[in-house]
């Protein structure tokens, strides 16, 4: 126990083995989001959106959520987050490469997630229209006494969406248990967050009458402290929390766009070494729950998943075409017409 | 009984039998401005009869969240002319849940509108924004004109598991009213229907106009001309059979409605026309329609030039049949 925060996950309930699943669910993102990038890069994907930076936000507030309890409403960059929910990398794979097995059958771009298996809400374009599906499901869970909270993330330029304030006061006025995150990672494309957010993100709960909390997005066991202590505050009956995690977009908005038109290498450069995964690695080494043998057998297994789901992903069969007329509305009258 | 009292009616009967359905809109807990909702909080508590915050987006956002977590919302917009600001989530989002998942999501929201021009509403409680909604794929869009069909139209959507919009013309509340039987039935989505048989001419409508052509076609009777009335009943999917069966009948056709011409549900009705029965046709389609200015003015002589009434269709359907 080199470091004085050794033992800070224990403190928090976490026990070594989550801890380590923690960081094993943070390489798993980040190696998909590299391979991910280098297949569009090799021309062989249309289109790929990064979270490189994102990972340990996504992850910490992942792990104080209950799966296949909780709703979870995330955003195009929570690749992190739906690993760490009951997605994986193969089926990220598949939405990549656009094939007939993706959930969303190869219709959507990549990073619009969607699972009801996983209570994971199906998700758009348009930014910030989740925030409302959110408290829909919250204030189903409080009529029909589900005892589980909704959990949406959304970006600071989102924030600024009139469906976010329209959700914040709702859920604000009826007291819903949403958990409202907000993965500031001080781009909006290419709009920096002072030309964004007037004010600070964080501060915009007051003005609802809910607590906002501002944490580290750097920090897994912070989000997590941030996000559990949500939880349980909207269980009692307390109402929502927003929480605005800050982070840095280390890779540009999308494939499609050249980030040194608006920023700097030095800049980029600064925030890498910030890095959310290296610093919980340290500090898995600190707490000896890692080493490096584990941590090359980690890394291994992670290539290895990440390899099989991309040759997976690329020999599996493209939907038929026709397939594009399915779907429009029930199949059926007098069932629900879906899979799960 | 009246339109207002089936809606009411429907709402309540499907909450008895439904823990999952209910009703969520602005000032709806006192029973509405339209009175559509009274006295449904006394019998059901408040959480199922929700006053809202003053805000579109999301009433319809949060019902399609709770649609898509089991329950089957009934979202009430106070007037039609207020639904823009949820546009994005019913066009976006409520249409597209089940396309883009897959089939793995759905969303089984209703989205109530009260629409159409009673007197004295102006611009902004007037509006027919049927047009703006028309044409996209995944909703249902429907507008019934009479007590049964609002009743059976109402339990139909809210048991339907795609989302529908839902209009109800606001002259038809207490304007309207006809038998509706006891017993639970439905009217099935996407069936028009015959109002009146005739031989001479055909108008296609809906609504409020539904009730203008049927008082012109019992005058136009008396002149020896025969009008055969369809009510589209809903908008989409239209009941294209029925569009060409009716049209076929006489093989000249006046389509009639409140919304705007261009672009209007005319328009696609004309078109399946152009398409599908051209040689049948023995004069040119007409529409019937207001002049394509944005709304009804609210000075009196402003809005009687706007509204199609029974006169005035009157005129346009006996100049069609001399054709």
């Amino acid at each position: 126990m080199s470091s004085p925060h050794a033992g800070r996950h224990r403190q928090l309930g976490l026990t070594d083995e989550q801890t380590l699943q923690m960081y094993t669910n943070m390489l798993l993102a980040r190696k998909f989001d590299e391979r991910a990038t280098l297949i569009q890069r090799s021309g062989k994907t249309a289109f790929h959106i990064s979270s490189i930076g994102q990972e340990a936000a996504q992850v910490g507030a992942a792990f104080a959520l209950e799966k296949q309890h909780d709703y979870f409403l995330p955003y195009y960059r929570d690749y992190a987050l739906v690993l760490s929910v009951g997605m994986t990398v193969r089926e990220l794979m598949l939405a990549l490469f656009l094939k007939a097995e993706d959930v969303n059958g190869g219709r959507q771009m990549p990073g619009h997630f969607g699972y009801r298996k996983h209570h994971i809400v199906t998700a758009s374009s348009p930014v910030g229209t989740q925030v409302l599906h959110a408290v829909g499901f919250s204030l189903m869970s409080l009529i029909k006494k589900q005892n589980c909270v909704a959990f949406v993330t959304f970006g600071e330029g989102a924030s600024n969406q009139g469906d976010v304030h329209e959700g914040f006061n709702f859920a604000g006025v009826f007291k819903l248990p949403v958990i409202f995150m907000c993965e500031n990672n001080r781009y909006a494309i290419s709009v920096p967050e002072h030309r964004q957010v007037a004010g600070r993100v964080v501060d915009r709960a007051a003005g609802y009458g809910f607590p906002g909390v501002r944490v580290d997005g750097n920090d897994a066991l912070e989000v997590y402290r941030a996000v559990k202590e949500a939880r349980e505050r909207a269980l009692r009956g307390a109402g929502p929390t927003l929480i605005e995690a800050v982070m840095y977009r280390i890779a540009p908005h999308s494939t499609s766009d050249d980030d040194m038109l608006y920023r700097t290498k030095e800049e980029v450069e600064y925030h890498r070494e910030q890095d959310g995964i290296a610093s919980f690695r340290r500090y898995l080494f600190d707490c000896g729950i890692l080493n490096e043998e584990l941590d090359r057998h980690v890394t291994d297994h992670v290539n290895r998943e990440v390899n099989e789901a991309a040759k997976y992903a690329d020999q599996a069969p493209y939907p038929a075409p026709e397939q594009a007329l399915l779907h429009v509305y029930a199949e059926s009258a007098g069932d629900d017409g879906c899979r799960s | 009984m009246t339109y207002l009292e089936a809606i009411r009616t429907a709402m309540s009967e499907e909450m008895q039998r439904d823990d999952n359905v209910f009703v969520l809109g602005e000032d709806i807990g006192k029973g509405g401005v339209m009175n559509a909702t009274k006295g449904m909080r006394d019998r059901f508590g408040e959480w199922r009869v929700l006053d809202t915050p003053l805000t579109e987006s999301a009433i319809v956002g949060v019902a399609i969240g709770a649609a898509m977590g089991g329950m089957r919302p009934i979202a009430e917009i106070q007037f039609a002319d207020f639904i823009y600001p949820a546009t994005n989530q019913i066009i976006s989002e409520a249409a597209k849940i089940r396309y883009r998942s897959n089939n793995d999501w759905y969303c089984p929201v209703v989205i109530r509108a009260p629409y159409g021009a009673t007197g004295g509403g102006g611009l902004y409680h007037s509006q027919c924004p049927e047009s703006v909604f028309f044409g996209t794929p995944g909703l249902k869009i429907v507008a019934p004109s009479s007590a049964y069909d609002a009743k059976g139209l109402l339990k139909a959507s809210i048991r339907d598991n795609d989302p529908v919009l839902y209009f109800e013309h606001k002259k038809c509340y207490l304007y309207v009213s006809d038998e509706v039987p006891d017993e639970d039935y439905t009217v099935p989505i996407g069936k028009a229907a015959v109002k009146r048989e005739g031989g001479d001419i055909t108008v296609i409508a809906y609504g409020m106009a539904v009730h203008h052509a049927l008082k012109a076609a019992d005058e136009l009777e008396k002149e020896d001309i025969s009008v055969h009335v369809l009510d589209l009943r809903t908008l989409q999917p239209l009941d294209q059979p029925a569009i060409l069966e009716a049209a076929a009948k006489t093989g000249k056709i006046m389509i009639f409605h409140e919304d705007n011409k261009t672009g209007g549900v005319g328009a696609e009705a004309a078109a399946i026309l152009a398409e599908q029965l051209l040689y049948e046709l023995d004069a040119p389609v007409i529409r019937f329609c207001p002049p394509d200015i944005p709304a009804v003015g609210m000075s009196p002589t402003l809005e009687k030039f706007f509204l199609p009434t029974a006169d005035r269709v009157k005129e346009a359907m006996r100049r069609l049949a001399e054709l």
